[in-house]
């Protein structure tokens, strides 16, 4: 009783850093924890927006957490202010992180200078998602999306308009 | 399906994003049901769901063959399953005096990285898929099981114990107007 009193005062925080990234999981694991997100999802939307609203929504929540996790472990760290470097920074050392590997290609459109394209040519979560032919605009790398949108969001770079903050996800079979 | 799966794939993902995955899942749950026990039951359930599918996987992989008895079955789940899938192996202890009953005392638990359970929700059980995935494997091998948390370290306990009874042995039914 006297140590559970002791434990209450310490939070997650106290405790030293758990993981130093090395631990991993399964790929079919992680598939099937997926698959039964998107199922839980599907149950209560009506829409395919709203699918992909909702899995956005999750993604935001895992990518927001990612900005600490990432910071603490860089060893000079070095705010990027500029949204080019930022982007750079996302397809390079966040992706590395989640995925163990680079995003393929970040592109700056030509029609506007704040509309930037990141190309992932595999994305893990539809490794094993086979979309029905009725429903051929669904994609649940709305999911990936939302991490780089929680990334971004939690690192200050939310312009003042919507239109400027753009999040396209792209994937080939 | 149709598509032949390498049977030894063995491409891995980020634990992190495994437990982040996991957790933007719960808080949505949260706020999704009103009551902590709903919130566990719904994890229950789509870990059932897993489970029955999981099982297939487990087999492409491992070639195991069919277990004799409740001891070798709980040998195998925590040094085969759990570890091709979690990639931690739980000690198996505090058996029951009728052999029907073991603890699974998990040390790490990936699902748990980066986690605290507020003083609001103190009744649930984070981690209860991992009790649904249990059950709903082994169900689809005729054995059908009560799964349920013992401790939590998310809880305030020093670790975190699942315990598996065995109810009884599933026999397949044969449909009717077949011999």
């Amino acid at each position: 009783m006297t140590t559970r009193g002791k434990r209450a005062a310490e939070t997650l925080y106290d405790k030293p850093l758990s993981s130093k990234g090395k631990l991993e999981v399964n790929l079919s694991t992680y598939a099937f924890l997926f698959s039964e997100i998107v199922q839980y999802s599907h149950g209560r939307v009506t829409s395919l927006s709203q699918l992909h609203e909702k899995l956005s929504d999750l993604g935001k929540h895992a990518g927001f957490r990612m900005i600490d996790v990432l910071c603490l472990r860089e060893k000079t760290p070095k705010r990027e202010t500029r949204l080019v470097n930022h982007l750079l920074y996302i397809q390079k050392t966040l992706w590395k992180t989640l995925f163990y590997k680079e995003a393929d290609r970040l592109e700056q459109a030509t029609a506007s200078e704040s509309t930037f394209y990141l190309f992932e040519d595999d994305p893990v979560v539809n490794r094993f998602i086979s979309v029905p032919k009725d429903q051929s605009s669904l994609n649940c790398a709305a999911f990936v999306a939302g991490i780089i949108e929680g990334f971004l969001n939690g690192t200050q770079f939310v312009s003042y308009s919507q239109h400027q903050l753009q999040i396209t996800y792209w994937s080939f079979p | 399906m149709s598509r032949q799966g390498r049977p030894q794939d063995t491409r891995k993902v980020s634990g992190e994003l495994f437990s982040l995955t996991y957790g933007a899942l719960v808080a949505q749950l949260v706020r999704d049901y009103e009551k902590d026990e709903e919130v566990n039951q719904q994890l229950d359930k789509m870990g059932y769901n897993i489970g029955v599918r999981l099982i297939e996987d487990f087999f492409a992989r491992s070639q195991q063959g069919r277990c004799h008895d409740f001891a070798q079955a709980a040998d195998v789940l925590t040094k085969v399953g759990f570890k091709m899938f979690l990639g931690v192996v739980p000690t198996v202890a505090n058996w029951s005096a009728k052999g029907d009953e073991f603890s699974l005392i998990l040390d790490q638990n990936p699902l748990v990285d980066f986690v605290e359970l507020p003083e609001t929700h103190q009744g649930l059980l984070y981690s209860n898929i991992i009790c649904g995935v249990i059950r709903g494997a082994l169900e689809m091998v005729q054995l059908e099981v009560k799964v349920w948390f013992v401790q939590d370290q998310l809880r305030g306990s020093d670790s975190t114990e699942i315990r598996v009874k065995f109810l009884k042995k599933l026999e397949d039914a044969v449909p009717a107007g077949e011999d």
